[in-house]
């Protein structure tokens, strides 16, 4: 169309989203030749109104922004006890700390997989749930016993809970026959019988074979302790407790395009950096948002892109990108001054002074706000 | 089977716990044990612990049988009487002395009428609860638990008339109030621990009234005429001492006014106050900073070779008036110590009139600075001239619910109209209605309002305004012992920067975070000019990187390494910094600092 190709014309001037509005306002409104003109002039004078200037010190306001609240969550660290039925994620405090400090493993990860089309109904999205959600033995019996006499191990089965789980007995049975093992299952109407293939057992022996057993996987995806199917708008999710993405995604009727994990670096090996990214962004923000505290986007925004830069996730800290500032000076007056004094020394660096500590040390301006610029004039030299 | 555990030592083991127990205790009652020997039953722990030791917190109840206390008239009559003692009550088994553990073993009624069979034991009195400082609060039923808990633990900061020798003493530091009282509204606590005798506060009339807005957020005005006549004045002694060292070598220090030639003299000025031992005399006016007790001591780092003595070889060490203290050298005591070196101590007495800032407190938790000194004209005032002391914000109560302090301003107003006591201890107090009707009998309104006058128009004031007496103490939190400000002073040696703290005239550091706030709001210019209190400008070698040196006798700046002059540039930096560069040259570092052109 006529407009997009104006909007166009702002290739580099304004994000994509900004450039979409526009032309779908445009042509809402059915705007002419020099109303568009003028709308598209406001607009980019708008957005380069709202952009920080040069020399402003958007790090610390972003720094100050998020940690000013959340000194606030330290004081008040209520949880909600059994939200969202039964799953309890890391909340407050404890989560944004994970987040920023790029954590390997997080402490509650979690999922929200979304459905395909044909699978929005409730009974599609227990189906898919049950299929997810990991079942051990245990928790398809309902007693267990160890028969002394004949040196076999017998568990009561819960017809209820296979059913609920879309199982019968001899899939149950399959399942524990599968791979190595030091036993054989048998069914035995409503009892399964484990039999050593060894004779000679002991009953400590036995034991052992009951708590591995009992731990047996039998179905679903390895890792997943519970998903709980949610309706929201119309729309059927479920949510995890555990995560594997990788798996979960290749389940039918799970929507890969959607389904996102809680966990960054999970999402950073499965789909890459960008959505890395996003679930830092995502992840941090709603802590922040569901304490009740109000921190515009834009910083964590700040935060996020800082610690995807360089294609991989960094923590922000000694062993992140504050252990990997440019120069010397400032990461000595961070933690660990001997360390940084010492390599620095032996690699013969050089610090260029361009950062905000190392002029404070040595009681330069700051090349920040009023100290980024210079007024320089040089007199001809009349000779 | 039952463990036996004596002061947490493994000592054996019982079948018949309850047996064991029961023995025991009447073993204790008939004399055979200490009284101080208490014993637990623990039947879930299944075991029996018994202590002896000392530092177990103790109190004496008295003991109750079949539903009837031990304690009975004729024990009552008896100690009146003076045929009996206390210790005869404990040894007859009448009161007991229960530490915590063996408490909950017990059933402790608090009042004689609670009693019941399952009873075992009943306080002497139900104010015994309470510790010494929350008892001596009145009414503090009446209050919120934790405003108790504040007043009892403000009674302990408050100035008074701590000992009666005082003027003998010889604390580091201390505090007298000028005219203490004995407060009108009292507890029973107070005659056992003899507080009349040693009272920490006075008597005032207040009004509840948010006069001319001085008094918000729990600010006090207090009439500056009472202040004029003594009200809440107080002294504050220092006492500074010196003692006359020995030092190898036969050398050891001297007292007395140092001779000029010592190294660090300060001026004959600064010895003026000190007679010909060099040590002031008593009731000779000092300030901060002046010399109080003249003294020399040899040179700290003698070497072993040459033996120099002499007085060009002493270093002044006198004694001086701290900063921000001064007033007038109460009393002089010369000693020895247990070593036999002579010992100077030196008192130093200061008046503290009330100033804006200082702290002031009723017994009920209700704190509060002076906000305005107002003059008696200027205070509001009754038909009969009275005018309040102090002017009490009334926003101050309601959120505290200080219920106490309103029955205390009553009682106060009634016993300083009839010229008696009122007894307000712990749940037995004076009741409200005959504080109420007493007063009523004076002439007064039984709510203690009265009509008040603007004090600068006259006009009436619209409301009835409460009014009465009560107990307000001068807590040892003054401005004058926490004032402080610098622009310009004393530095550290080792780093050229401001000292810290109050004491050493210290500067107020501008921290990280601060520092953050400047960055965030791109001041940098204000960030570098404050940060500035160490700069210098050194003379750096261009070539070289490192900073040159000037020698005066050959009139020039050269560099250290290159030995040349041709390439030194001036240039400003922190002495923090150059004492990084410095520390890391001694490391074996070679920082080479990479100056540009100059603009």
């Amino acid at each position: 169309m006529n407009y997009e190709k104006k909007v166009n014309k702002l290739e580099g001037k304004l994000p994509e989203r900004v450039k979409n509005r526009l032309i779908e306002k445009m042509e809402e409104e059915e705007l002419k030749g020099q109303e568009a003109d003028e709308l598209i002039e406001n607009t980019k004078k708008e957005y380069k109104r709202c952009r920080f200037e040069a020399g402003e010190a958007i790090g610390v306001i972003a720094a100050q922004s998020i940690s000013e609240p959340a000194t606030q969550m330290t004081m008040r660290t209520y949880h909600v006890a059994g939200s969202a039925q039964g799953v309890e994620i890391t909340q407050g405090l404890p989560r944004l700390i994970e987040v920023v400090d790029a954590r390997k493993t997080i402490k509650t990860p979690s999922m929200d997989v979304y459905l395909e089309e044909e699978y929005q109904n409730e009974e599609e999205a227990r189906n898919v749930a049950n299929e997810i959600r990991e079942t051990k033995l245990v928790d398809i019996i309902t007693e267990d016993r160890i028969d002394l006499l004949n040196l076999v191990v017998e568990f009561d089965i819960d017809k209820e809970a296979l059913k609920g789980v879309n199982m019968d007995k001899e899939e149950a049975i399959g399942s524990l026959n599968k791979g190595r093992r030091k036993y054989e299952a048998e069914l035995d109407g409503n009892v399964i019988k484990i039999v050593p293939k060894d004779d000679d057992v002991s009953v400590r022996d036995l034991q052992k074979i009951k708590n591995k057993v009992m731990d047996k996987h039998m179905k679903g995806i390895k890792g997943i302790s519970q998903a709980v199917v949610t309706e929201t708008q119309g729309m059927w999710t479920i949510q995890t407790l555990g995560t594997n993405l990788k798996k979960v995604l290749k389940v039918e009727g799970v929507n890969p395009k959607k389904t996102v994990s809680s966990d960054p670096r999970e999402m950073e090996k499965v789909f890459g950096i960008e959505a890395c990214r996003n679930t830092v962004l995502k992840e941090g923000h709603k802590t922040i948002k569901d304490q009740g505290l109000d921190v515009d986007i834009r910083h964590m925004m700040l935060v996020a892109d800082t610690m995807t830069v360089d294609g991989e996730l960094k923590a922000i800290g000694r062993y992140g990108i504050a252990g990997e500032k440019g120069s010397v000076l400032a990461r000595a007056s961070f933690e660990v001054t001997v360390r940084h004094l010492t390599d620095a020394a032996i690699e013969g660096e050089v610090d260029d002074l361009n950062s905000t500590v190392e002029n404070v040390i040595i009681n330069q301006t700051v090349p920040v706000g009023t100290g980024m610029y210079d007024v320089v004039y040089k007199p001809e030299r009349s000779e | 089977m039952t463990d036996l555990f004596l002061n947490g030592k493994f000592i054996g083991t019982t079948e018949e716990p309850k047996e064991l127990v029961r023995e025991v205790r009447e073993g204790r009652r008939e004399g055979k044990f200490p009284h101080d020997f208490n014993i637990r039953y623990n039947e879930e722990e299944e075991n029996i612990r018994i202590n002896t030791d000392s530092g177990r917190v103790r109190r004496p109840l008295v003991r109750v049988e079949d539903g009837e206390p031990l304690l009975t008239e004729d024990h009552i009559e008896d100690i009146e009487d003076g045929e009996i003692r206390w210790s005869d009550l404990i040894e007859e088994g009448v009161i007991e002395w229960i530490d915590a553990s063996e408490e909950e073993d017990l059933l402790v009624a608090s009042k004689e009428e609670d009693i019941t069979d399952k009873h075992t034991h009943v306080e002497i009195h139900p104010a015994n609860i309470l510790g010494i400082n929350a008892s001596l609060v009145p009414f503090p039923e009446y209050n919120r638990g934790d405003r108790v808990s504040y007043g009892a633990k403000m009674i302990g900061q408050t100035l008074g008339f701590y000992s009666a020798n005082y003027p003998l003493r010889a604390d580091t530091k201390s505090n007298i109030l000028a005219y203490p009282q004995t407060p009108l509204v009292t507890t029973q606590t107070e005659e056992a621990v003899e507080l009349e005798k040693h009272p920490a506060g006075q008597n005032v009339v207040v009004a509840l009234l948010s006069y001319k807005g001085f008094n918000i957020e729990d600010a006090l005005i207090v009439n500056k005429s009472s202040v004029e006549r003594g009200f809440a004045r107080s002294y504050f002694f220092r006492t500074y001492d010196a003692e006359k060292q020995r030092y190898s070598g036969g050398q050891e220090d001297e007292i007395s006014i140092p001779d000029k030639d010592v190294r660090g003299y300060r001026s004959e000025e600064a010895y003026s106050h000190l007679s010909e031992d060099g040590i002031v005399p008593p009731e000779v006016g000092v300030e901060s900073g002046s010399v109080i007790i003249g003294k020399t001591s040899p040179l700290r780092f003698m070497g072993t070779g040459e033996f120099v003595t002499g007085i060009q070889n002493r270093r002044e060490t006198s004694v001086t008036v701290r900063h921000g203290e001064g007033g007038v050298a109460d009393k002089v005591l010369l000693s020895e110590t247990e070593n036999g070196n002579k010992l100077v101590k030196v008192t130093v007495r200061e008046q503290r009139i009330p100033e804006l800032g200082d702290k002031f407190a009723t017994r009920h938790g209700q704190k509060g600075v002076i906000g305005l000194m107002e003059p008696e004209e200027n205070m509001p005032f009754t038909k009969d001239g009275v005018t309040p002391d102090i002017i009490l914000n009334p926003h101050g109560i309601p959120s505290r619910q200080t219920v106490g302090q309103i029955l205390e301003i009553l009682a106060g107003k009634t016993g300083a109209l009839e010229g008696t006591k009122i007894d307000g201890t712990a749940f037995s107090s004076e009741e409200e209605d005959s504080i109420r009707e007493r007063l009523r009998d004076c002439g007064f309104r039984s709510d203690g309002k009265e009509v008040l006058y603007n004090g600068t128009t006259g006009e009436i004031m619209e409301a009835e305004i409460f009014q009465g007496v009560v107990y307000y103490e001068k807590l040892e939190h003054m401005v004058s012992n926490k004032i402080h400000a610098r622009s310009r002073g004393p530095v550290t040696l080792l780093t050229k920067q401001p000292t810290e703290g109050r004491a050493k005239e210290g500067g107020l550091r501008l921290g990280e975070m601060e520092k953050d706030c400047f960055i965030g709001h791109g001041a940098s210019m204000t960030l570098k000019e404050r940060f500035s209190s160490d700069k210098v400008t050194l003379p750096i070698c261009k070539k070289c990187g490192v900073v040159a040196i000037e020698d005066e006798s050959k009139d020039e700046t050269r560099c250290p390494m290159c030995k040349k002059s041709d390439e030194v540039e001036e240039v400003p930096m922190s002495y923090g910094f150059k004492l990084l560069l410095d520390e890391l040259k001694s490391m074996t570092i070679y920082p080479k600092l990479d100056i540009g052109e100059s603009v």
